[in-house]
């Protein structure tokens, strides 16, 4: 590539970046500002009564309690329920497993609406209400997809040779999933808990015709921006942004520790060119949508 | 401890494709017993039934007498080797070793002295506490069977287990693995498409085709007395000429080809009917300025020579334009003819085989 | 199934196939064929249902194409809308705006996205990637509902953006940036804009630069490269994100809500109305119906489009 079309493309990135982070900054920054309506411009002097005021707002606390429980219980439904299904899925083949492939997939592509909709309709059937509960059905409903497409990803560097090498060493069928199969597959069933977390946390569409008279943060956030806003919804904002980036930065410092571990360790080539894959793989972890 | 393992008209199908047909094999207890055939020739297909990961789709498996049908492979009293070994990664060595204890229940401190004791016996000292990433090939090749012996089997199956390992490593641990069987008595049931493995190691082999098994007997037989013109072909090398026979006295026979008649060794199932081929080995095959008297003679002319150290092999081609190979062992005082120049192929009736071409997928090799 | 019953026995397997099935029919298919079901049914008082009323019906669907009204058409960017010279039904006005600005928003996070992921898998110094994207993926972490509300923030009348431009002196008086659908596509794009380029970038960071270096060798220019070889690579990786972002956005009830302006409705806010406001849950799902069949088409377009599989779009 020329130079100067190298140049270009490289503030273009830079005009990206900041356009992904100064939307987080001038709201982060609101949080701060002495000013009735969250803004940072003009900046009217530092305060942290916005703060005070969050802390002091039993409603927010309410609706973080209920999201973590919320989140809790779709990591306990979801996670299960992904890894058997991919389980599953990885032992059948032909037309079978396309047909259940695209069940299993298609709440990914429902619209949380509909999700959030359908659930509701469904248990109110049979007497159960609107409520936390329906919230966490709901979301598991599709969050348990996101994990079985991690569990199923994990099985493909699966060797079937090791599960048969354990049952003809004698192990029982038990015995061959505790010590050998599910020891494989920790690292997804720990990412697709996180992510079955995260995601629950984040979740509005669903939760929102399912949770009855109950407040997630999320939800809490949009009716409170919707009755006259106050600085505290930035307040808030600007503490899940510090707390993601110190979790972010400490990943990737961790990460980097471990490299430079690997590149000590190698006394060969191939070993260097391993860490360097190891690096260079590390941002690929796919951040799956909200519905 | 060690088991006979009988297979009574033993047939596999996938689908429509008949992996294995009607195998009749009877191993006898602390025998080392090799399949050997081609890829997608059954062996392993055999070796999956005897395990208990494929049912047969008939006949019966027995071992130790025992009728195996519908007991699952945990339950049987097999230790199976696999191709790629299938150690546990996420498991340190002990570990791995003392699997088959430690579902069986034992406590800690027996699995930790079972599996130094079988380290000792397949020379892996100090290597307890290593993972399995850190050993050589060779290393994890004993580890593997250090574990299959930890859980006392009366059958050992060994799915090729030395093929992905380097020439001479692989060399080192066929008489080590032939030492452990002769240590241990445990039958060893050995599966390779390797022709020097299954020779250099086995009592006696299988050799199969198609599904088929076509021959078994010990490794001398099946090299100096092929039954078809499949174990001869596969089994080491030949110079082959296809023909008719003509006539039959008593084991022998007179079989007439493009480049003349020859007197050869009968194989079984040939009669003037078939379609036959007469198989020399390159090393009973000699090369002479003047045709033999008493044995069979072709006119060739010299192509090629090959020094190979120990052997020389000598290329000619006949006047059909037939490749043909003679091997003669240096001992120092070899004359070779000139390239190019007449010579005449002897070979005695004694050492040749006329045979049939069956168990051949191609029969159209090397005419 | 006799595979898995070999693999772990009847106990694993059948609770395999009971946590699997389980997920598929009490949390995937009987909902939604309920709902498919409550949508051709009446919304009717307690006493009738069961009676002569209560009977199979399309009059929830009717009801979309029900109150036709002068057809006030926005176009992209637009700060006027265009009167067309029919009359169209309110509801159908706006899932005919929801379609063209989701696929609006498609386009841009597309044409955004594209390069970023090409310049992060393929130029960018791989020692340099994983903390650019630290700073990509921030936003993605803080979630959906604060990213829209900070273009609420920047976008306001009285906003930031306003301000600085005004002050910068760039113009003279505010702008109403709120006007039409410009808000709302501004707040789809920031909000939805990582789901494009994840997929692109996995897609593009998966082809042996090789190829490229090859491409180039033989003398292709370099947008010559991009469309013969680098594009069809990554075609499973567009065709991921395109139909995530359009479902996303179609589907989205945060960002129309924060970010509207008077004139812009959304899809999504027809079916929040009949499910809070009128409590009238079979119109509801009637709508809901028809947005779940609305992104079914999108999905299959765009497997037809990209020629690829489920399995490449659903990762």
């Amino acid at each position: 590539m020329r130079s100067r079309s190298n140049w270009l493309f490289h503030l273009y990135i830079f005009i990206f970046l900041l356009y992904m982070l100064l939307p987080l900054v001038v709201m982060g920054g609101a949080a701060l500002n002495d000013s009735r309506f969250p803004s940072v411009y003009p900046w009217v002097g530092f305060t942290s009564q916005w703060f005070v005021e969050l802390f002091q707002d039993a409603r927010m606390w309410q609706a973080f309690v209920n999201t973590i429980l919320v989140a809790i219980a779709v990591v306990i439904i979801s996670v299960p329920i992904g890894a058997a299904a991919a389980i599953l899925i990885n032992s059948i083949a032909g037309t079978t497993r396309t047909v259940l492939y695209g069940l299993m997939v298609a709440p990914i592509l429902t619209p949380g609406a509909v999700i959030g909709i359908s659930t509701l309709l469904f248990w109110n059937e049979f007497g159960v209400p609107a409520g936390l509960h329906l919230s966490a059905l709901g979301q598991a409903s599709y969050i348990s997809a996101f994990v079985m497409l991690l569990v199923l990803a994990r099985l493909q560097s699966f060797d079937r040779g090791l599960e048969e090498a354990a049952l003809d060493l004698g192990a029982n069928y038990n015995q061959v999933v505790r010590r050998i199969l599910l020891p494989h597959l920790y690292p997804a069933l720990g990412a697709g808990a996180a992510i079955a977390f995260f995601q629950s946390i984040e979740n509005f569409n669903t939760t929102l015709f399912t949770r009855g008279t109950y407040d997630t943060l999320t939800v809490y956030v949009f009716s409170k921006v919707r009755s006259g806003i106050t600085p505290t919804i930035n307040a808030l904002a600007l503490i899940l942004i510090v707390v993601t980036l110190v979790i972010m930065l400490y990943f990737e410092w961790a990460r980097r520790r471990k490299e430079k571990a690997l590149v000590a360790r190698a006394d060969t080539k191939e070993q260097i060119t391993k860490a360097e894959a190891i690096g260079r793989n590390q941002p690929q972890v796919t951040f799956p949508p909200t519905q | 401890m060690s088991a006979g393992v009988d297979l009574q008209n033993v047939s596999c199908d996938f689908g429509k494709f008949r992996a294995v047909d009607k195998a009749n094999v009877s191993i006898k207890p602390g025998e080392f017993f090799s399949f050997l055939g081609p890829s997608g020739c059954g062996k392993t297909t055999i070796l999956r039934m005897v395990s208990g990961f494929i049912d047969p789709s008939e006949g019966q498996i027995r071992i130790g007498g025992q009728d195996m049908n519908g007991i699952r492979p945990n339950k049987r009293p097999t230790a199976l080797i696999f191709q790629n070994l299938a150690l546990f990664p996420l498991m340190p060595v002990w570990e791995n070793i003392s699997f088959g204890l430690e579902v069986r229940g034992a406590s800690k401190d027996v699995r930790r002295a079972k599996a130094e004791e079988l380290l000792k016996l397949v020379d892996l000292h100090d290597s307890a506490d290593k993972a399995i990433s850190q050993l050589s090939g060779g290393q994890k090749q004993r580890v593997a069977i250090a574990r299959a012996l930890a859980v006392e089997p009366s059958v050992m199956l060994l799915d090729e287990p030395l093929s992905a390992l380097d020439l001479k490593l692989r060399q080192h641990m066929r008489a080590e693995l032939r030492a452990i069987q002769k240590r241990t008595k445990v039958t060893f049931i050995y599966i390779t498409h390797d022709q020097g493995e299954a020779l250099a190691m086995s009592d006696r082999v299988a050799v199969m085709s198609q599904g088929k098994i076509q021959q078994i007997s010990t490794p001398q037989e099946i090299y100096n007395a092929p039954v078809n013109g499949f174990v001869a072909s596969f089994v080491g090398e030949n110079n082959i000429f296809k023909g008719k026979v003509t006539s039959i006295d008593s084991g022998r026979c007179s079989f007439e080809t493009d480049v003349g008649a020859f007197t050869a060794a009968l194989g079984p199932a040939v009669d003037a009917s078939t379609i036959a081929r007469l198989y020399v080995r390159p090393e009973y095959s000699r090369l002479q300025a003047a045709p033999a008297g008493g044995a069979n003679s072709i006119p060739v002319t010299v192509t090629d020579i090959s020094f190979e150290g120990n052997f020389i092999h000598v290329h000619a081609a006949d006047r059909t334009g037939r490749h043909l190979t003679v091997e003669t062992r240096n001992d120092g005082s070899v004359t070779l003819p000139a390239i190019g120049s007449a010579q005449y192929l002897c070979f005695d009736a004694a050492t040749a085989r006329v045979l049939a071409d069956q168990g051949m997928k191609d029969p159209g090799i090397d005419e | 199934m006799s595979e898995l019953l070999r693999r772990y026995g009847h106990t694993l397997t059948w609770t395999f196939v009971a946590l699997t099935a389980f997920w598929l029919l009490v949390l995937v298919i009987l909902p939604q064929l309920y709902l498919l079901e409550e949508s051709f049914r009446l919304y009717l008082p307690l006493a009738d249902i069961g009676g002569p009323r209560d009977v199979y019906t399309l009059a929830n669907y009717r009801s979309a194409f029900e109150q036709p009204m002068e057809w006030k058409f926005w176009l992209p960017f637009a700060s006027k809308p265009v009167i067309l010279p029919i009359e169209a039904p309110i509801r159908v006005q706006v899932f005919v705006h929801t379609l063209l600005y989701s696929t609006v928003t498609t386009v841009i996070t597309l044409v955004l996205c594209y390069p970023v992921a090409y310049y992060l898998a393929k130029v960018a110094n791989p020692k340099n990637v994983p903390l650019l994207f630290v700073g990509l993926l921030v936003p993605m972490w803080v979630s959906e509902i604060l990213r829209a509300f900070a273009w609420f923030i920047i976008l306001a009348f009285k906003g930031p953006l306003n301000m600085a431009l005004v002050n910068i002196g760039v113009i003279d008086s505010p702008i109403r940036w709120m006007t039409g659908f410009n808000s709302v596509t501004f707040g789809l794009v920031y909000v939805y804009l990582l789901f494009m380029l994840l997929p692109i970038y996995s897609a593009i960071q998966s082809l042996d630069t090789n190829q490229i270096e090859a491409a180039k060798d033989l003398g292709a220019p370099g947008w010559r490269t991009h469309w013969r070889v680098i594009i069809p690579h990554s075609k499973p990786g567009i065709a991921s994100g395109c139909v995530m972002v359009f479902m996303l956005a179609a589907g989205s009830i945060l960002v129309p809500t924060l970010l509207a302006s008077t004139q812009s409705r959304w899809f999504t806010e027809i079916i929040q109305q009949a499910m809070f406001e009128s409590q009238d849950w079979n119109t509801g799902s009637a709508y809901a119906f028809m947005l779940l069949v609305t992104c079914t088409v999108f999905v299959i377009l765009a497997m037809r489009v990209f020629r690829v599989k489920l399995s490449d779009i659903a990762r």
